[in-house]
């Protein structure tokens, strides 16, 4: 007999929208120090639990506690404040400079500076990264030059893409940063090529893959984790879930797996979930998984559990589909203050030096702008040549675009 | 000089890159040990080793996209997508990623790929196994896109291509695996070892990208073609008598306008064949340029003769390729018009 019983779709919501309290008691917060820190040489299997928890370092204190402490010495850890300090004054600047006109596009990271801040000192010269679109923290964190950053973001006549890509969309091959794409997903698998090219020829330099929790729905993460786990590549796949893709919250992606780093459990490949805003915590997973990839014990899969504080670009308005206050709800709290109070707590930094510093910073970045702008922004002064659009398509330009270059007139 | 069928001259080709360069690799499904399913890579994984040709993952998407990440460390990844058919789960990185690496990170990084697919119908394999997507290719900025007719130009071309700095498409007409094609399906298949163009030097040697060759000389009419139309357009000029130039383009991206040129110019009239669908096919293109560069010496319009605008059929196979009958037609009413 048939039922009576009609088929309904499940389709899942935030807990909260505008308007609403913001709401983060699904988020369970295990208490700092409190996961195990296992050998580098685990077997998956062994440590399925770090896929739901969450790696923690810092407490609620300022101190730095537990298992996964002790990877930083002390300037190491001052100068990661600094490139995070750097990292928020360079955005809210170009954030700034794109609503004065001098650019069409810009994405900050405020709130998520640890992740790629700290990862990038994990990583040994000649590593590569396949990085999405907020992870400048790798080239700051880098020493690559805010001049060089700053012409490509105003597709000046000095940009080292000659105003070929939207701008934030670097590349630096010399500082370990593949060209981004702006299409999502695409550079995940590519991360573990190039890992396996690596591995073939018996390098010693690994790769990291990043993607965010939105884009793993993408068909590429599925294919990485795959050619990742079957070939063992030497390969870091970095998980930024910074709670929202654009305007959908993390669930639509997530679906019923519990967390994104869970995903990598049934390939075999170690998944660790870290809280994203502890600078020292990313450090000690980071360092973990790249110690793996280098000894050639395969790829790791990491989630980094942050908040996206600001728009996902100039070109949507949060309010409009979270509450206002939700970042200030956010349990796991900013990690430029993060740091900045363990450092305080340690002796090592206090909160005159802190706004000291922060004028510093301001000023270099200023100064950086000031230099960049005699180059040009994107609509006024020196731009790039219409001849370089037919440039570099190919290594040797065909008939055809000799043919159009002509006929343009450039 | 030693005689190879189609299969074995790609088979060379791959052999020759590998054995000059480490830095080419081979893969893709059922590539390594099996030697792929037209047994193209028959040998390599024994004499190069599991790192240099294996099997994979059956994920074009994978395939595709790691091959890009090994180019960008620097290796030259010759990869096959088992049919071309196949190759749409892997296009966002082909087109957005390998057709603009070069390009987007100001020559940063280069996509020194090569994708090869075995393309075209003739076989029964219905419509997953029979399609010719080249003009989703030839579409694309970035990308170079090689159709070879011949066991010696499919080595020359490929060996080109692996040597190419910038990514390739690689399709190779499966119905030419084992002997030229001319559309008599119904005849026995005329073998590569009783061919001239069958003939294929041992070693290293290229056939450069960019060039196409008259198969025919003739004063009467020009014929455009690649990969198994060359054939067709050969019986049906046989057929009808008609003294055709027959061009076989053999690099469609970037193509050889200077020959096109000459030829229409000469002959004052222009068939364009191929067996993908008509429709924003790349005849398009082509009569697009005839019309462009050599209008006043036209003396009737440019046809096109191409696979009917529906998907792939089984039964109807035949019905469906454009063989030499719907050519010869072509050619007589260019003639007439």
């Amino acid at each position: 007999m048939a039922s009576d019983k009609r088929l309904s779709l499940h389709v899942p919501e935030p807990e909260v929208r505008p308007g609403d309290q913001p709401d983060f008691s699904e988020v369970k917060i295990p208490k700092a120090g409190s996961v195990d820190r296992p050998p580098v040489d685990v077997d998956a299997r062994d440590i399925r639990d770090l896929a739901y928890s969450i790696i923690r370092v810092l407490n609620r204190q300022g101190e730095a506690v537990g298992p996964w402490s002790g990877t930083l010495t002390d300037e190491e850890l001052a100068e990661g404040l600094r490139h995070m300090m750097l990292l928020r004054a360079f955005d809210a600047r170009m954030l700034m400079a794109q609503r004065q006109g001098k650019t069409s596009f810009y994405m900050q990271h405020m709130g998520e500076e640890a992740v790629s801040c700290a990862f990038r000192k994990a990583l040994a010269p000649g590593d590569m990264n396949f990085p999405t679109y907020r992870q400048a923290g790798l080239l700051i964190a880098g020493g690559y030059p805010m001049v060089e950053m700053m012409n490509q973001i105003y597709s000046n006549e000095a940009d080292p893409l000659k105003g070929r890509q939207l701008p934030i969309m670097y590349s630096s091959k010399e500082h370990g940063f593949f060209s981004i794409s702006g299409n999502l997903g695409t550079q995940f698998v590519q991360a573990v090529g190039w890992a396996m090219a690596s591995a073939i020829k018996n390098d010693t330099r690994i790769a990291a893959g990043w993607i965010g929790d939105g884009s793993t729905a993408e068909s590429d993460f599925h294919a990485a984790l795959v050619f990742a786990s079957t070939y063992r590549a030497p390969v870091v796949l970095n998980i930024v879930n910074n709670q929202w893709a654009i305007s959908t919250f993390q669930g639509i992606a997530r679906g019923g797996s519990g967390t994104f780093a869970a995903r990598g459990l049934g390939f075999g490949i170690p998944a660790l979930r870290v809280d994203g805003n502890d600078y020292l915590a990313v450090h000690a997973v980071a360092k973990w998984a790249v110690e793996r990839a280098r000894r050639n014990l395969g790829p790791t899969l990491v989630e980094y559990v942050t908040y996206r504080v600001g728009a996902h670009s100039t070109s949507d308005d949060p309010s409009a589909y979270r509450p206002k206050t939700e970042s200030d709800a956010w349990p796991l709290g900013d990690p430029v203050i993060r740091l900045k109070n363990h450092l305080i707590k340690r002796g090592l930094w206090s909160d005159e030096r802190h706004k000291q510093a922060e004028a510093e910073i301001l000023d270099s970045v200023i100064a950086a702008q000031k230099e960049a702008e005699k180059h040009g922004t994107l609509h006024s002064g020196g731009r790039p040549s219409p001849r370089d659009m037919f440039e570099g398509v190919y290594e040797t330009m065909p008939p055809h675009l000799r043919r159009q270059r002509q006929k343009a007139g450039v | 000089m030693p005689r190879m069928t189609m299969i074995e001259a790609i088979r060379s080709a791959m052999d020759v890159a590998m054995g000059r360069d480490d830095d080419v690799v081979v893969f893709g499904e059922d590539v390594g040990y099996f030697g792929g399913v037209f047994r193209c890579t028959q040998g390599l994984q024994q004499k190069y080793g599991r790192t240099r040709c294996f099997d994979t993952p059956i994920s074009e998407l994978g395939i595709v996209g790691t091959a890009i990440g090994m180019a960008a460390y620097g290796l030259r990844p010759c990869v096959e997508v088992q049919f071309a058919d196949y190759v749409y789960p892997a296009y966002d990185q082909i087109v957005s990623e390998a057709a603009r690496i070069r390009y987007r990170s100001n020559g940063q990084f280069t996509c020194p790929i090569v994708i090869r697919m075995p393309t075209g119908g003739g076989i029964f394999g219905g419509q997953t196994h029979s399609q010719s997507p080249e003009a989703l290719f030839t579409h694309v900025s970035g990308l170079k896109v090689v159709v070879p007719s011949n066991p010696r130009d499919a080595k020359g071309l490929l060996i080109a291509a692996i040597e190419d700095p910038d990514p390739v498409i690689f399709l190779e007409p499966k119905r030419l695996y084992n002997g030229p094609f001319d559309g008599h399906h119904e005849r026995p298949v005329t073998p590569w070892s009783k061919h001239e163009l069958g003939e294929v030097p041992d070693g290293h040697f290229t056939v450069p990208l960019g060039k196409a060759e008259i198969r025919r000389e003739g004063t009467a009419l020009t014929v455009l073609a690649y990969g198994t139309m060359v054939y067709v357009a050969e019986a049906a000029a046989a057929e009808t008598g008609i003294d055709a130039e027959i061009i076989d383009m053999r690099t469609l991206l970037p193509l050889d306008l200077d020959t096109i040129v000459a030829s229409v110019s000469k002959t004052g009239r222009c068939v364009v064949v191929h067996e993908a669908t008509l429709t924003s096919g790349y005849g398009a293109e082509l009569a697009a340029l005839v019309q462009e560069h050599c209008f006043y010496h036209l003396e009737a319009p440019v046809a096109r003769v191409a696979g009917w605008d529906t998907p792939y059929p089984h039964a109807q196979e035949w019905d469906y390729f454009p063989g030499p009958t719907r050519v010869g037609e072509a050619m007589i009413e260019t003639m007439e018009a």
